[in-house]
């Protein structure tokens, strides 16, 4: 079942001829010739479609948060800004594929009562910036975009925005004042974005994922998406695959295929690289909790656990994770957990805006604690010290980048507690190159 | 004084200042910084304070509000760099494909660490945080292309390529 990459390694589909034969623009066609935005709304409403930046937030309840006062411009904002480590889905489509967004986008801000829309593509992608200021100019050309579309009195404009280099950016606060032309630090709520956004108007901001499955709901309707998927995960998700499986790579499934299969099927990731074996996942994108294979294979009521935002949640944070963005990082036994949470700690101290003082102070010490232990100059009560900085962190910040930093290492902590103390009391072991402490007993050990 | 005249964009560039400044409402045309520096820089190869100055006098604000948003995103070089900046990300993914080594060759092979710039000019390594990249890791970016799935050799015949 696919949704939104169907034909996207379709020769030419990054032109908008060869999109248009293979279905593409129907949905703008039929949203602004047929519908109403309410009907809209109201279809993606039906479909269940939860936000795929992270949050999880259904979408159509988000746009009918939107307030619309009189005379006052409300705007449709493309959170682009995919920076979660092990996540590149947004990536991956805009690049292969960037009229599934931009149709996406039309049929959005359509339903929205949105005149001017803005992509907001993290800097680093300038060559997908290109590709989608390209594509947005033949939408012009076929009169998909501009003023009065296909006729209907409706005008949209299109803009792509380039970000500078900051992760804090795609929290949505935080993009809206970089779209500003200010530093990136996130807004106290409220007032929500819904009403007070970018240059204070009402603003929805959506992830790329998000928008671009919209343009497949109007075609065939909520109701056809919200059978695909278990429960209250309905749908596709684009799931991005890397560390040690046989295909790293972008892949989209429907919701609730089994957390096994999405690893060891040869339709997704091919099962881990030869002749080695599954020791720990990052389901969700770098801040979600880390799990030992077992963990992550089964609930803690055996069940099989699967790719929903449900079961990879089921039994909190003590036995569980999340579904994040999708950024899905495995890790075979070559892999030392110290170092990698290192990476992540290092990553969220760099990104922290420093507005917060429990997580500018808090990411620099768990950052370097961390890298005192992986360098053998731990010591013993570094790793409560960990946990209780993370706990200090978490839910005392304006926005989610505290808990986003906190998460990692406390799960790091909680189910690798022994790799951080083996590092402690063998230090001349762990500094060697290439050191991995095995644990007696564990799947990945044997 | 003479040296500060020469901070202007080509004819064509300034063209597309203009149509970028229409790409919001009346009046918020602040909101072009960040685009308008990313061309300051393609141009100059880093953003001097003179550089700055100029984008502010483009954007009629005040230096400061450029400044404060130059030095807040990682991208824009407040230094001088060499001809090619080689960007690597050294977070989880990448470390997981083997970054830490290809990294170190490229430091070896340059003969430099993270941060400088050899002798000649040529190339600065910096570090980044995650590319977007991570099922392709490990990658470095040298101004808009992304070089992927990187090792040793890799490494190599990219460096040869960019002495020529």
């Amino acid at each position: 079942m696919k949704i939104l990459t169907e034909h996207i390694d379709v020769p030419g589909i990054e032109t908008i001829d060869v999109f248009c034969k293979h279905g593409g623009y129907q949905a703008v066609e039929k949203a602004i010739k047929k519908m109403t935005p309410d009907e809209v709304t109201e279809e993606v409403k039906k479909s269940g479609l939860r936000g795929r930046g992270g949050a999880g937030f259904p979408v159509g309840m988000k746009w009918s948060f939107l307030a619309k006062p009189e005379g006052i411009p409300r705007y449709l904002v493309c959170n682009a800004d995919e920076s979660e480590p092990g996540t590149f889905k947004d990536h991956y489509l805009m690049w292969k594929s960037p009229h599934t967004l931009i149709e996406g986008m039309i049929v959005s801000s359509f339903a929205l009562g949105a005149n001017t829309s803005y992509i907001y593509v993290r800097g680093e992608l300038m060559y997908v910036i290109h590709i989608l200021e390209k594509a947005i100019q033949e939408a012009y050309d076929k009169g998909y975009l501009g003023k009065n579309i296909l006729g209907s009195g409706y005008d949209l404009d299109l803009y792509v925005q380039p970000g500078g280099g900051a992760y804090i950016c795609g929290e949505e606060t935080a993009l809206l004042e970089s779209l500003e032309g200010k530093r990136g630090n996130p807004r106290i709520k409220p007032p929500f974005p819904a009403v007070k956004g970018v240059w204070q108007c009402p603003t929805v901001v959506n992830n790329v994922e998000s928008i671009a499955a919209t343009s497949w709901i109007i075609n065939h309707g909520g109701e056809a998406y919200a059978a695909v998927g278990v429960g209250r995960s309905t749908g596709t998700k684009l799931i991005s695959a890397s560390g040690h499986i046989r295909k790293p790579g972008v892949y989209e499934i429907p919701l609730g295929i089994t957390v096994e299969d999405f690893i060891y099927s040869d339709e997704w990731c091919g099962g881990i690289r030869e002749g080695h074996k599954l020791k720990a996942v990052v389901a969700g994108g770098s801040s979600v909790p880390i799990l030992s294979a077992e963990m992550i294979l089964n609930t803690v009521d055996g069940e099989k656990r699967l790719m929903t935002y449900e079961s990879l949640s089921d039994g909190g944070f003590a036995t569980g994770t999340m579904l994040g963005s999708g950024g899905f990082i495995v890790m075979d036994e070559t892999t030392c957990i110290v170092h990698n949470t290192l990476t992540f700690a290092r990553f969220y101290h760099h990104e922290s805006c420093g507005q917060c003082s429990p997580c500018r102070e808090g990411t620099g010490w768990m950052d370097k604690v961390i890298y005192r232990i992986e360098h053998g100059k731990g010591r013993k009560e570094d790793i409560d010290l960990l946990v209780d900085v993370a706990k200090k962190i978490e839910g005392n910040t304006i926005c989610p980048l505290g808990d986003a930093a906190a998460w990692p290492v406390a799960a790091a902590i909680r189910h690798f507690r022994d790799e951080f103390e083996w590092h402690i009391e063998h230090p001349e072991l762990a500094i060697q190159p290439g050191a991995v402490y095995m644990r007696p007993g564990a799947s990945w050990a044997q | 004084m003479e040296a500060k005249n020469t901070i202007v964009f080509p004819a064509e560039t300034l063209d597309l200042v203009q149509k970028i400044m229409k790409r919001y409402p009346e009046g918020k045309h602040k909101s072009a910084i960040l685009p308008i520096l990313h061309l300051a820089q393609a141009e100059w190869k880093w953003c001097s304070p003179e550089v700055m100055d100029y984008v502010a006098s483009l954007l009629t604000i005040a230096p400061v509000e450029v400044y404060e948003v130059a030095s807040f995103y990682t991208m824009f070089h407040l230094e001088p760099v060499g001809e090619h900046v080689i960007e690597y990300c050294r977070t989880g993914p990448c470390c997981l494909m083997g970054g830490v080594e290809v990294y170190d060759h490229l430091k070896k092979r340059l003969g430099i660490q993270t941060g400088e710039t050899t002798a000649d000019g040529k190339f600065t390594i910096k570090e980044v945080e995650c590319l977007a990249a991570c099922g392709w890791g490990p990658v470095f970016q040298i101004r808009e292309k992304f070089y992927m799935q990187l090792t040793a050799e890799k490494v190599d015949q990219i460096i040869d390529e960019l002495s020529k």
